[in-house]
Parts: structure tokens; sequence; C-alpha cells
């Protein structure tokens, strides 16, 4: 078969804000810069952010890098590397004004700087009063910075392969990364991407949930590739959830509901969460919520013939209230669910958000693992930013505003450290034939005929043994029949066939690959979790309920092959300040 | 009966969970008993930016497409209408 190649100096999967921004750093460097997404670029999950951008740019309030970086140690549960925390903190600034300059529409202030929001977690003087440090464009940062990142991209001329599927990336005997084997998705055809440097940039693996905010396309493609490709991911067990998503849609209901007055009730109608927290109640903090309304499922006093959620009750509250207070919450939950909230409850369970684990970096974007005594040894060629990535900045628990700013400051350094890095590699290396093999392997293997388990049933019932098993109640005795139920179930997947094997548009093969990549990323969360013998951040065992430093300050690491851990320290030594050494938790 | 074909599905692969699950039930309840009209106009609402896509299905926002305005009760009702699905 002939195969089509293309060559570029860097290539990038995925186009996100991560991807974009590397994108624009390198095509304005006149690198030739080729981005393959599955999907239209603005299309990517980085609209759906609404929050914004933290930087200590002090246009509201008093602020400084150095308070922002205490924040994101202490919201890690000091899991996160201090020096990348310290290098995008002190970074952040500057990319909100690069991107200013992009032309993105940030909210002003009446004096015309840009508006700045606070949100939780965020503290003047190393943990005193609040701070104001969150920029955004209105509900939509994501959103804009998106549409700014691809205009800007279109501009600089950078190569788009819109609508290809990257299958696995092409690597040598020497180690090096060489591009990706992809497969243009409108005809079918495998096309050679041949790059002296590799980006990944696919976002998270939040679809291993089967509640779960993030859009069907964050299947986790990005970490499951580099997964087969050898590379460890880290941190996996820190999936960050929120206590009250839709059931059985995701959608999240913002705890402005129970600001509000809004309270929960389980299948014998009792407001459960008095038991849970006398004090705080329906306001008690996100994993208390989550934990408890896991707890009453479990026990059997959930909601529904399936007894499988809890109802959030604002009836109480009046039309006029819920009107005039929390009209998008009535729009979601009358679009979503067809229940107006001033009639009946809304059902909710926790819904997976954000996937803090993904593929080890340093804090220039380069891929690390570990050689020998050397726990983060670079893989010559191969970077990752954004979600996919665990740079590790958010640690056991990110911070709101945080996930844009890890995007702009880590999607440009990788950027800069690729045009180092072309400097002084300035050919193509020879192209391993048996790597490219491989991957089509993969596409040819869906071409299999006869009979099979079809994709689609296999997928829900990941999901689901994720959510039971993986979920907001963690004990050993759970996550070991979880990892008993993914073992049976990559088995099945192995054997599962797809009907359709039309070449043009074959969707039925888009989503049969992409369940792969779930199983990979699935059992990567779960053996990790299990291996974590403490609670730390979004990571809570009902057996370990105790923060332990002793013996667990350190970052997971989960390879393919046996579905082994490994463990690396996490680097507690800041560039240029002195070391935040870690504290209980208080806020 | 008109089938969406798989290049219309894959294109209702939004950046957004809401639109993904919108576009999605739509596909599957609604859009085979469109007419030709009906069928450009939902392929013109696909080439929207999510955010704005969301806001005109919600009823956030109205817009002077008055096929894009037939679509939108439909859309809403194969989501609203199967809440168990």
């Amino acid at each position: 078969m002939k195969l089509t190649t293309r060559k570029f100096d860097a290539l990038i999967i995925g186009a996100g804000g991560a991807g974009l921004r590397a994108a624009l750093q390198l095509s304005n460097a006149d690198a030739r810069v080729a981005v393959v997404s599955k999907v239209f670029p603005t299309r990517s999950h980085t609209v759906a952010a609404q929050g914004g951008v933290n930087a200590a740019l002090a246009n509201v309030l008093p602020d400084s890098w150095h308070w922002h970086m205490f924040d994101t140690i202490k919201g890690s549960d000091y899991l996160g590397d201090q020096d990348a925390i310290e290098y995008m903190c002190r970074a952040a600034p500057k990319v909100v004004y690069e991107l200013e300059h992009f032309g993105v529409p940030f909210s002003r202030l009446d004096n015309g700087g840009i508006y700045q929001r606070a949100f939780g977690g965020q503290s003047q003087n190393f943990g005193k009063e609040q701070a104001a440090r969150t920029c955004a464009a209105a509900d939509r940062t994501g959103h804009a910075i998106l549409h700014s990142l691809y205009q800007q991209n279109l501009r600089a001329r950078t190569h788009f392969f819109d609508e290809y599927f990257a299958i696995d990336l092409i690597k040598d005997e020497a180690g090096y990364v060489l591009g990706v084997v992809a497969f243009e998705i409108l005809s079918g055809e495998p096309i050679v991407i041949e790059a002296k440097t590799t980006l990944i940039a696919t976002g998270g693996a939040g679809q291993i949930f089967r509640t779960n905010t993030n859009a069907l396309s964050n299947t986790g493609d990005g970490m499951a590739m580099a997964l087969r490709a050898g590379v460890p991911l880290e941190d996996m067990e820190f999936v960050q959830f929120h206590p009250t998503g839709i059931a059985g849609r995701g959608m999240l209901i913002t705890e402005g509901v129970r600001g509000e007055g809004g309270f929960l009730i389980n299948g014998e109608g009792e407001r459960f969460m008095e038991r849970y927290a006398p004090q705080a109640k329906d306001l008690a903090s996100r994993d208390v919520v989550s934990r408890a309304i896991a707890i009453e499922i479990r026990e059997g006093r959930g909601c529904g013939k399936n007894k499988d959620h809890v109802l959030l009750d604002m009836r109480h509250l009046g039309t006029d209230t819920i009107m005039k207070k929390l009209p998008g919450i009535r729009e979601m939950s009358m679009t979503f669910l067809g229940v107006d909230p001033i009639e009946k409850p809304i059902a909710v369970f926790p819904t997976c958000h954000y996937s803090m684990g993904g593929i080890p970096t340093n804090r220039d974007g380069q891929v690390v693992v570990p050689v020998k005594d050397t726990p983060e040894d670079p893989v010559p060629g191969l970077y990752a930013a954004g979600e996919a990535a665990c740079v590790s900045v958010h640690g056991a628990n990110r911070l709101g505003g945080n996930s844009l700013l890890d995007i702009l400051v880590f999607g440009r350094a990788a950027a800069n450290h690729i045009l180092d890095f072309l400097k002084e590699n300035r050919y193509h290396r020879p192209l391993p034939q048996a790597s490219v093999d491989q991957a089509l392997e993969r596409l040819s293997r869906w071409e299999r005929k006869g009979d099979g388990e079809a994709v689609e049933p296999l997928r829900r019932e990941l999901r689901k043994v994720m959510e039971d098993h993986c979920g907001v109640f963690r004990t050993a005795e759970v996550m070991q029949e979880g990892v008993d139920k993914l073992r049976v179930l990559r088995e099945r997947i192995e054997n599962a066939v797809i009907r359709d094997h039309t070449q043009t548009f074959n969707t039925a093969r888009i989503e049969a690959m992409e369940l792969e990549n779930l199983m990979d990323c699935a059992m990567a969360t779960m053996c990790s979790a299990l291996g974590r013998e403490e609670s730390r951040g979004a990571h809570s065992r009902v057996d370990f309920p105790e923060r332990d430093d002793e013996r667990w300050l350190k970052h997971s690491l989960y390879s393919l092959l046996d579905d082994s851990m490994d463990y690396k320290p996490v680097r507690t030594q800041p560039v240029t300040v002195e070391s935040f050494p870690p504290k209980k938790r208080v806020y | 009966m008109v089938m969406p074909d798989t290049r219309t599905r894959w294109r209702c692969r939004r950046g957004m969970l809401e639109n993904d699950l919108l576009l999605g039930r739509f596909l599957d309840h609604g859009y085979d008993s469109l007419d030709q009209e009906g069928r450009d106009a939902f392929e013109r609402l696909l080439g929207y930016p999510d955010n704005l896509l969301l806001d005109l299905v919600l009823g956030r926002q109205a817009t002077v497409d008055s096929g894009i305005a037939r679509l939108v009760p439909l859309i809403r009702a194969a989501t609203a209408d199967r809440p168990e699905a």
C-alpha cells in the first residue's frame, strides 16, 4: 500500500488551547508546524471553560505571583511540583497580556484594566484575605481564547489537518519520537506525519466515567498513545468530581442552588446531609457532599426505579426566587431532564470534571520517564501540555482558573523548548517502518469481521465500572473488584468488532479506537487509585481517610506493561524562592 | 426515512457536552422527519460556534435564520421528551 507521508518540524496533536498556543509560538518563529485534530479546531473542549485565567495582575486587589504560588501549592495538597508552579505563576501575567494582544475580549474595569474576579482558594498574604485573581471574558473565556488563538494561527499559516484521527506515535529504537500515524476521517486513508518534534495536547479523559461534564471527544487519546509508546501516566488517581451533576447526563448544577437554600434528599425523603455534616449540611465541601451521595446510593437509599441518584430539591424556594436567581439552572433542568424545578426536584449524581494526572513532563513540556536511577529522563522529540499532561501544577487538586493558565503557560513553554531542540536537530531521522506498521495494525484490526461484541455496550459497561468502583467512594475492596472487572473488559474489547467497514466517515471505527483509548486511561486511573493508600486532595479513600506525607508525598506512575505502579519524588524545591513545606489544609 | 449521514453525525461532535447531547438526541429522534430545507438549516446550525449554538437552542438568543428558528423547538423536544433515554 502506498502511504502518504508529510514532513514538518513540529507536529501538534490536539487543537485546544494548549495545542493552539504552542502552534502559534512555533509558527511565529517560522517553524513548519502541523496541527492534527479529530474535530474542527474551534470544537475543542477549551470552549467549555467558563471561569477564567488566574494571574496576579493586582488590578482589583493587591496581589503577587508568590501568593498565587502559595495558593496553588496548598490547593494541590502539596503534591504539585513547586518549580513548575513557580514558573507558571510568574509567567501568568505575561500570557494574559499576550492574549489581550491576540484579541481576547477580556471584561474590563472602569479604568480600562482587565477585570478580575474572586474565586475559591485565592488569598492575599499567603492564606489571609480573599484575593481577586481571575481574568475573564464574561462567562465564555475558553471560547474567546480558543477562537482568538485559532485566528492567530490562520494568520501565522499553521497547517491544519482537520478531522484527522491520530492512531499512534512513531518511535525509533533510540527512543526518539518522530511523528504520528493518523488517518483522514473523510477518506479513511492513513497518513504518516513525520516530525522532528511531537507535542501531545489532546486534553483529558473525563469520558471514562459514566457521569461527567466533558465533551464526548474527551477520550484520553493522547494519554493512551503515550502509554502504548512506553510512557507511564502520572497521578491518574486524582480526578476532580463535582457533587451535583445532572444524573445520567453529567452537566453541572452549580453550588449556587445549595447556596440559595436548595437541599439534597434521598429515596426515603430524608435530608441526609444533616447526618454527614451537622453544621454545614448541604454546603459542606465538595468531596464530603459527593461521598455522602455515593454512600446513600450504595446503602440502598437512592431515588428512582434503579435507586441510582439522589434529588436536589429547591421547590421550597418558591417560583420568584427560582425565576430571579436560578433561571439558568431551571432552563438546564427543563431542557435536559424535562423537569421544572419549581414543581419537581432534580435528579443528581457526582460528576467527573477534570483529570489532574496525565503524561509526565518537566516545566519545559518535555515528556519525562524514569530510566534506571533517573526519575525524569526526557523522551527526545516528545512533548505534552494541557490536561493531557501532568507537569504537575495541580497536584492532587486543581484550583479554579488554573487550568486555562496551565494550557497557555505550558503550551508556550513547550514550544520554546521545541525551538531549541530544532536548532540542534536539524534533520529528520530515518523513519522506523516497524513502528509505522504497528500503528497501521491498530487501524486494520477493526477491519476484522465475524462474531464479536459491539463497541457501544462495552463503552457503557466500562464507564459504569469506573463510576461504581473508582468514583468518589474508594476502598481497596471496591477498587480491586474494579481492576478485575476492567481486565475482563479489556479482553472483551480485544475481541470486539464493528459492522461498518466503509472507508468514508466511518464513525464506528473512530468510536472503536476511542474505546481502546478509554480502556487504557481507565485502567491507569483504577490501578493508581488502588495503589495510593491515603486521602489527598481529590483522591479520597474510605479505608485510608488521612493524608500520609511520610509514605505518600510522591507521584504515582502507571505503566501499561503488566499494569505496574512506580513512584517518583515530588519536586518540592522551587526555582528561586523557599519551599512551602506540607501543612494541614484548612480553608 | 432520511437518516443522517455519518459526516453529519461526526460534525455533531462538539466542544461542549450540552451540545453533544442535544444534537446527538436530535439525530436519533427528529432528524429523519426533516425535509431538505430542514436538513440544510441543520447543516448551517452546525457551522455555528458552540456557545452561540447552545444559546440559540436554549432560546437565550434569537436568530433571523427562519430555517434554524424552526429547528430549535424540535431539537429541544428531542431531549426534553426523553429524560430516561
